[in-house]
């Protein structure tokens, strides 16, 4: 029965670190337990959501009305490059990775991480980048704000001439945030290849699984493209060579493909484990297998493959060949079709389902929805002369809204929900949640689904100003945006107030399958220890009435009398 | 499981079968109407690729819209008939997969964009002969004249555009100097995009163009306009402080006008073209400086013809 090569136990790792607090000071310290730093990771993020969501507040107030009235045009734009880097490198990547901290060593029956203080220490950078990041707005000259993509030559223009100045912290920044990501990757990847329990190939792995190797698997491949265009950039900005500058003969062009070599890719790094939250949670809450397990599985890494080479997409009117946009456009509307294969795979699981619309569903569904419109809204984008029109307006700004908070964002959510009695051992508060849900839904819709047409219309993104003409969509676009704002309110009472004194929470309170609800809620700091259940089922086994491990009922009796 | 119930069935029920020809052609008349829609979320079609554009636009609403409608609908659906009971705790049907439903459904998506795909391709062919796109590398030393003769069918320009942090400027063959583009109908005009600082871009949404200005490169460019009016130029790609404000008009007028317009211009002395940024940037200099660092604007430039910034525009 055992498929795996290498026994887990021998690959333990010394735990906890001798003299780590138990309590909650334990979040604060340098502990190398997954499931602690998984929390730091999703805490830390949620914290800079709340940055970045105020950041793009002031925004949304500057555009209520067309001219540049609340803020100068500089600052509007500093404020905008931040927002989007905040959101980006200090929400995003860290919140999903720490569901990766959480999830992957327990859902694969692995004590731990393959490398621990590796672990620790690529958390610890975050706070580090944090710092750098944010430390620029208090430099002469305020913070970098030539966009979250940095384009030379605006990003090397440096006015007053200082060596520290935002866009040096920027990049600085940005490089930090590359190496702590870099061993993130090894750290995922080396874990789910070599730490599963027995029994458990490749193909008995839950999605979630799946899709965090795909992703990290993208990050070990395009991160270093970036930080290469990042330091040939910074030597531009401080030490006067000229990669990308015209005047000495650069090419600015160039720093775009460095660049998008690696942010294309990202979306896929962001998307791709929400993808796995989504197949997770639509099983539980339909009560039914996976439609299609193993289509799902591997399309992760077919949109890994094809993620890799349709960069130019977002160069198509910076004078690129015809030939190449061409080829450009047939790989990047390819990417449709094993995406399409994962979202009929859900809509298949629905199919005679026995739904529970607890808050995590609502959110998985809403989240899916707006999948659905945005990867629509993608297609479109793909399409070279619908690109021309619409690329660089709002409607670029409204589609990735769509991914990057309306589905990502909502996939979080839902994970956060759904696995808050797993790790915090306390059961959360479902009134509660469906305000949140009902809040966000129709907020994220007021505010980015009108800047759809603001933008087939002719809106730039990136303006602090604007003509007349688009005042109504940014009016109820910025309506939606403070609706957003109010809906952050319900959702920290609950989460602050249902970790205080929430209900303790079962083991299982969902009736979910899979190796994490096989252990008590919390579960203990080195998952199974030394009785690594064995996996004899795929996952999402439901309605088949057969145990996902060897002596199931013993690790059904342990985690509930934990 | 549920055989026992019910009599042995061939293929689809056939309530089943007629819901989903009712509900697919409901999607199929919703999705032609939203298609036909579509045309109105653009601005006014102003030059010979703008059609083109918005029958492609239209076409992909109307394929995304029946997907959309499509699956959402089938969301609804599930919940209206498939939720769980309360206190219901039994599973639902246990179907793992099939093959040949996951093999459909593959084949269809991938049909579908590739036949999008190949409709595209044709588009931008059609695109590239109306306005051609050629991109030339100073550093080369390739004069811009050089670039000019590519486009041989041009039947006015090259006119020069230079973008600069944070205006336009117009250099008519004849060396009229002007802050707005002024455009015979029906002409097939030719652009040499020049930037003498950072990226901007060539974005006139009522003529579907948009197209980076590179510093370092020149770039040719040809236009048909087809509709008389005042359209609005807008640099698209952000090049600092003042972007937002890097705006000025395109006016496109009978051939008359457009003549007279060149002979009347040519004989005006020069003057401060349209430069939003400079008046802003003075004003904030005289309200103390405050905000985040930012590059001077350019001199406004010294043109025959500064324009009318506060002329009503069409699009
Ligand atoms: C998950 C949450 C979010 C993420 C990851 C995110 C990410 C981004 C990114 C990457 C940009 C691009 C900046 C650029 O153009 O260079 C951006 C722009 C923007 N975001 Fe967000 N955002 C999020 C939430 C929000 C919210 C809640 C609002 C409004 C309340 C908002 C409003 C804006 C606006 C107005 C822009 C400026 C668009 C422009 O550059 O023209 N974002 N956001
Ligand atoms: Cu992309």
């Amino acid at each position: 029965m055992t498929t795996t090569k290498y026994d887990p136990r021998v690959l333990k790792a010394p735990h906890p670190v001798p003299g780590a607090p138990d309590n909650w000071k334990r979040f604060f310290s340098f502990n190398t337990d997954a499931k602690v730093i998984g929390i730091q990771y999703i805490g830390l993020a949620l914290f800079f959501l709340l940055v970045g969501g105020l950041l793009a507040m002031v925004m949304r107030g500057e555009l209520i009305t067309p001219p540049a009235d609340l803020v100068d045009p500089s600052v509007y734009n500093g404020l905008y490059t931040m927002h989007g880097t905040v959101m980006l490198f200090l929400f995003l990547f860290p919140v999903l990775n720490g569901f990766n901290n959480l999830l992957i060593p327990t859902m694969i029956g692995a004590p731990d991480m393959a490398f621990p203080k590796l672990n620790a220490a690529a958390f610890w950078l975050v706070p580090v980048f944090a710092f750098v990041l944010l430390s620029s707005f208090f430099v002469p000259g305020g913070p970098a704000s030539s966009g979250w993509w940095s384009y030379p030559p605006v990003s090397i223009q440096n006015p007053l001439g200082h060596l520290i100045n935002g866009e040096f912290l920027w990049i600085l920044a940005v490089a930090i945030s590359g190496v702590s990501s870099i061993m993130g990757a090894i750290n995922f990847v080396t874990t789910i290849i070599r730490m599963r329990a027995p029994g458990m190939g490749f193909f008995k792995m839950p999605v979630f699984v799946w899709t965090a190797w795909a992703a990290q698997t993208l990050q070990l491949i395009g991160l270093p493209a970036l930080t290469g265009g990042a330091i040939m950039l910074l030597f531009d900005l401080s030490f006067g060579t000229s990669f990308f500058r015209p005047e000495g003969g650069g090419d600015p062009v160039l720093y775009q493909h460095f660049f998008w070599f690696y942010s294309h890719p990202a979306v896929y790094v962001m998307v791709l484990p929400v993808f796995g939250i989504f197949s997770e949670l639509i099983t539980v809450y339909s009560r039914k297998p996976l439609f299609g397990y193993k289509f799902v599985a591997l399309a992760s890494f077919i949109i890994t493959f094809l993620g890799l080479i349709v960069w130019v997409h977002h160069m198509f009117y910076t004078g690129t060949p015809q030939w190449m946009r061409n080829l450009v456009m047939i790989t990047t509307m390819l990417i449709a079709v094993p995406t399409g294969v994962k979202v009929f795979a859900w809509l298949g699981t629905l199919w005679g389902a026995k739904i529970r619309l607890t808050t995590p569903m609502l959110f998985v569904l809403g989240g899916l929805v707006n999948f659905i419109f945005g990867g629509i809204t993608g297609v479109m984008l793909g399409t070279v002369p619908i690109d021309i029109h619409v690329g660089n307006t709002y409607f670029v700004v409204a589609h990735f809204h769509y991914i990057i908070f309306n589905t990502i964002g909502f996939g979080i959510f839902a994970g956060i929900y759904h696995w808050f009695p797993k790790f915090t051992g306390r059961m959360y508060y479902e009134g509660l949640g469906k305000i949140h849900f009902t809040l966000t839904f129709i907020g994220a819709t007021l505010n980015w689904l009108p800047l759809h047409w603001a933008g087939l219309y002719g809106m730039p993104r990136r303006v602090a100003s604007y003509d007349p003409e688009f005042a109504l969509w940014n009016v109820i676009a910025s309506i939606g945006a403070f609706m957003l704002g109010v809906a952050s309110i319900p959702f920290i009472l609950n989460i602050v107030s249902s970790w205080a004194r929430g209900a303790k929470a079962p083991a299982n309170p969902w009736r979910a399958i899979g190796l994490e609800w096989l252990l008590p809620s919390p579960p203990p700091a080195e998952n199974f220890e030394d009785d690594i259940p064995t996996v004899i089922s795929e996952p999402y086994g439901y309605g088949l009435g057969k145990p996902l491990v060897e002596d199931e009922e013993f690790y059904v009796r342990r985690s509930m009398e934990a | 499981m549920t055989s026992t119930r019910q009599s042995p069935k061939k293929g689809l029920p056939l309530r089943l079968l007629a819901v989903i020809l009712v509900s697919t052609a409901l999607d199929a008349a919703v999705s032609f109407q939203v298609s036909r829609w579509a045309y109105g979320w653009l601005p006014v079609p102003a030059s010979t690729a703008a059609p083109y554009v918005d029958n492609l636009f239209s076409l992909e609403v109307g394929i995304g819209c029946f997907v959309f409608v499509g699956c959402v609908g089938f969301i609804i659906w599930s919940l209206l008939f498939s939720r769980a009971e309360k206190y219901d705790e039994s599973d639902g049907l246990p179907i793992e997969g099939n093959t040949k439903l996951e093999v459909t459904w593959t084949v269809i998506p991938f049909v579908i964009v590739m036949a999008l795909a190949f409709y595209s391709i044709h588009v931008n062919e059609k695109l590239a002969s109306l306005g051609p796109k050629q991109k030339y590398d100073v550093a080369l030393n390739q004069s811009p004249d050089a670039v000019a003769t590519l486009d041989a069918r041009r039947d006015i320009g090259p006119i020069e555009v230079i973008a600069r942090q944070w205006s336009w400027e117009f250099v008519y063959p004849d060396g009229v100097r002007s802050s707005e583009l002024h455009l015979p109908l029906n002409q097939r005009a030719n652009f040499l995009l020049i930037s003498e600082d950072v990226l901007h871009s060539f974005y006139i949404p009522a003529f579907r163009l948009k197209q980076d200005i590179i510093p370092g490169s020149v770039i040719s460019y040809s236009i048909t306009p087809t509709r008389e009016g005042r359209f609005r130029l807008r640099d698209a790609m952000f090049s600092g402080a003042y972007f937002s404000k890097n705006q000025t008009d395109v006016i496109v007028e009978s051939e008359e006008a457009y003549d007279s317009w060149l002979t009347k211009t040519a004989k005006r002395p020069l003057v401060q073209g349209l430069s939003p940024g400079t008046s802003l940037y003075e004003k904030r200099l005289k309200d103390g400086d405050r905000g985040w660092a930012t590059v001077p604007p350019a001199p406004p430039p010294m043109v025959n013809d500064p324009g009318n910034p506060e002329a009503p525009h069409d699009a």
